[in-house]
């Protein structure tokens, strides 16, 4: 910390503390300054998370097709119809539900653990560590659409190359994309291989601030590898961690393009996850009151996992 | 747009401090509020329904102000991509004042992407849409009428196949120019109808023909005619339909017509070719396709957007014929693409002219759209002799009596989702194909109420 932010942060508590009375001292900056620095976050807050948000739930609130002139008020009739099993939306919403629940469920612990592993083993010093790094990281760099191509491909049941290792060892073809569990098997490998790299270096970058003397104290007390993984590499891991799993939760809850390019929501509608239904409700069937109202509540549900989360995961005080 | 896996990894300073949970929940609601946000604007200014009264006789007395360019929207992302462009650059070479510039995306996005330019006022001068679409984009005020492009350019329905004359009308007005039918076709790879000891020449034209030449594959170690559980819900499936007595929706817009006998006959017959041995279970979505131009399969029930890539592929030795009559019905599923012009919230004079003088111009040429495989829908096109020259195309033309459109009705592509479901669920066997029909049948049905309802 410099000795000018010190000051500052000295000369704002003062302020604070003093409000506007007699001996105030001298302010060293604009007071514009620091809403200034923050101005261009609080910008795009505003127009790109903020604002679509709230015009979202007014979206929510109406029967919205943005090119009709008339969008009636209808209040929580859209909520509402999330709830009623007579509604046209609530079979396919609880369905879309379902089908991103055990994606999330399938996927996550994967691509917690997986990176995590990895992470450990290219922490270590060895030759062509480098390149190694930038194996790991290169699927994320590409589209889904380019992951989506590549593995309707691989995944084909007559001509995939996939069924053809498998099938020298004597394994009879699988059909990746028209049988579950194969289905998921396949969405969920091909989202760990893409994916895996952003953890991954997420993870090194959590490895290299735990100081390496906390190690060598370890080994002094006689911890063995695993003792040190438990009690130093992991509790030095808890922020990265949370974050990891926080947004890994949040990323598997909205995926859609691996549904969408490679099962197309198959076999039958089984992997149609609860943004696929969103998009063909407001997006090709236009109607956008209810695909807001479907979006709010996994908004809704996502911040309650979040929250249990960070409540699971948080930094418990030490029992004396 | 929507919402994809990356959406939410946007941020990476965070290493060593404690993540704000207030920042991750805003995200959250930020990427799950996009979605039911994308695209939306609430100006769309213009007025509903506004029927241009443009001068220049509707595109007939052609163009002769200064220099515009059209932007020229359409979905044509195939191999007939192209041969549009091909036409498109001879409009322009004939046309000093004009210049068109096309714009290729995928079908699904540029039912997405149009309605938001229109609202914008960033919407092309030219579109294409398919006749099931014109209905929707119509009632949702994306096009405007152009009857006066029809009156100017003296079209009636003499001039035209009657069914895709009619299939550009919605509530009496007219929306769409018809620029080609596309029906669905049986193409037969010659090379394996020849190994099997068929005749390569002659292609069956009932199901009991059909069956006759299977069995003859099947005999060969050859299985003959690939299906797939998403690829039937498409041509096959609804071809297959119609034969059988069924249509999609019904004509007053309330209840589909695939939940009862005929879907349920239309898909037993699908899955019999997997029963049967003459397709492999599980192919993929592009199975039967693949398999054909790899000399796998002899038959695949395919649209005429087809001929481009099969032509493409030299080694193969292909035909295309009418679909056979499987059902008992003489009926085949078809398309048409129309022109359409976009609503202008800012209407120019000009480019509203110039662009009636395209469309004018490009339906006079679409001999040179039957390149791409497509039927034209002008009569006297389809009647020249170099017409009867052109490959495949021909034998598409053979159907236009007995083809099937969905009737126009706002919103009637919305139950395809619940045909797809239930057909994929059937040919799966995750469900009876009777049940699976007639639940999915029960969703659709809700969605054509609720969409009867909001269009009015």
């Amino acid at each position: 910390m410099t000795t000018a932010t010190g000051a500052a942060a000295l000369v704002e508590q003062q302020t604070m503390a003093s409000g506007t009375g007699p001996g105030r001292p001298l302010r060293l900056y604009h007071p514009l300054t620091p809403y200034l620095l923050c101005a261009p976050y609080i910008v795009l807050l505003l127009m790109f998370v903020l604002g679509p948000g709230v015009f979202g739930i007014w979206v929510s609130l109406h029967d919205w097709d943005f090119m009709l002139p008339e969008k009636p008020f209808i209040g929580m009739d859209n909520y509402v119809a999330l709830f009623d099993p007579q509604s046209v939306i609530y079979e396919q919403f609880w369905h879309g539900m379902k089908a991103t629940t055990i994606f999330t469920v399938a996927s996550v612990p994967f691509l917690v653990i997986i990176p995590l592993l990895v992470a450990m083993l290219l922490n270590r010093k060895f030759r062509f560590r480098a390149v190694f790094r930038a194996m790991i990281f290169a699927p994320f760099v590409l589209g889904i659409a380019v992951v989506g191509v590549l593995f309707n491909y691989l995944l084909d049941t007559q001509f995939g190359l996939i069924n053809y290792i498998i099938g020298l060892v004597g394994i009879p073809a699988i059909a990746w994309t028209q049988t579950q569990p194969a289905a998921w098997v396949g969405l969920v490998g091909m989202t760990v291989w893409w994916t895996m790299g952003f953890n991954t270096i997420i993870y090194m970058a959590g490895l290299q601030d735990i100081p390496g003397e906390q190690y060598e104290a370890g080994e002094l007390d006689g911890a063995g590898r695993w003792g040190s993984f438990l009690h130093i590499t992991l509790p030095g891991l808890r922020n990265v961690l949370v974050f990891i799993v926080t947004t890994t939760v949040l990323a598997s809850a909205n995926m859609f393009g691996q549904s969408y390019l490679v099962t197309n929501g198959g076999p039958g509608d089984s992997t149609r996850t609860a943004i696929m239904v969103m998009t063909q409700e407001g997006l090709r069937s236009f109607k956008m009151g209810t695909a807001s109202a479907m979006s709010y509540m996994l908004a809704i549900f996502l911040g309650i996992v979040s929250f249990i989360i960070f409540f699971l995961m948080r930094e418990r005080t030490p029992k004396r | 747009m929507t919402t994809t896996f990356s959406s939410s990894r946007g941020e990476l300073a965070f290493t060593g401090s404690s993540i704000s949970r207030r920042r991750l929940l805003g995200g959250a609601l930020g990427a799950a509020a996009v979605v039911g946000l994308a695209a939306c604007s609430p100006g769309s200014a213009g007025a509903p329904g506004q029927e241009a009264s443009v001068a220049g006789g509707g595109g007939a007395e052609g163009y002769d102000g200064p220099l515009v360019e059209l932007a020229y929207w359409n979905g044509l992302t195939g191999g007939d991509g192209p041969i549009m462009q091909k036409l498109v650059d001879e409009f322009n070479a004939e046309h000093d004042n004009i210049k068109v510039k096309q714009t290729r995306i995928v079908w699904a996005e540029y039912f997405q992407k149009l309605p938001a330019a229109v609202s914008n006022g960033k919407a092309p001068e030219i579109g294409i849409m398919h006749n099931d679409d014109l209905a929707t984009n119509a009632a949702r005020q994306v096009i405007q009428p152009l009857d006066d492009v029809a009156t100017a350019l003296k079209l009636s329905e003499a001039d035209f196949a009657p069914i895709a004359w009619n299939g550009g009308l919605y509530k009496e007005k007219r929306y769409g120019i018809p620029l080609d039918i596309h029906p669905a076709g049986l193409f037969y790879n010659q090379t394996v109808l020849e190994k099997v000891g068929a005749d390569p020449d002659k292609p069956p034209t009932t199901g009991d023909e059909l069956m006759a030449i299977l069995d003859m594959c099947k005999s060969k170690g050859v299985q003959g005619m690939w299906t797939s559980a998403v690829n039937a819900n498409d041509l096959p499936g609804q071809t297959l339909l119609y034969q059988y007595g069924g249509v999609m929706v019904n004509d007053d817009g309330a209840t589909v017509g695939w939940d009862g006998e005929a879907g349920v006959k239309a898909i037993n017959w699908l899955k019999a070719l997997i029963d049967n041995g003459h397709s492999p279970a599980n192919a993929a979505n592009d199975g039967p396709s693949v398999a054909f131009q790899s000399d796998k399969a002899a038959f695949m029930i395919n649209g005429p957007w087809m001929t481009t890539p099969l032509t493409e592929n030299a080694k193969l030795k292909w035909k295309a014929a009418p679909v056979p009559n499987i059902g008992g019905t003489q009926a085949t599923w078809a398309g048409s693409h129309q022109f359409v012009l976009p609503r202008q919230i800012d209407p120019d004079e000009n480019k509203a002219i110039a662009s009636r003088v395209f469309v004018n111009w490009i339906s006079q040429q679409s001999l040179g759209w039957a390149d791409a495989g497509m039927v034209p829908a002008r009569n006297e096109v389809r009647e020249s002799a170099e017409f009867k020259q052109k490959g495949a195309v021909t034998e598409f033309a053979k159907e236009l009596d007995y083809i099937r459109f969905p009737p126009p009705i706002p919103g009637v592509t919305d139950q395809r989702v619940e045909w797809n479901t239930a057909v994929s669920k059937a040919m799966l066997d995750q469900q009876e194909v009777e049940a699976a029909l007639a639940e999915g049948g029960e969703k659709a049905n809700k969605i054509l109420a609720a969409n009867l309802k909001k269009y009015g």
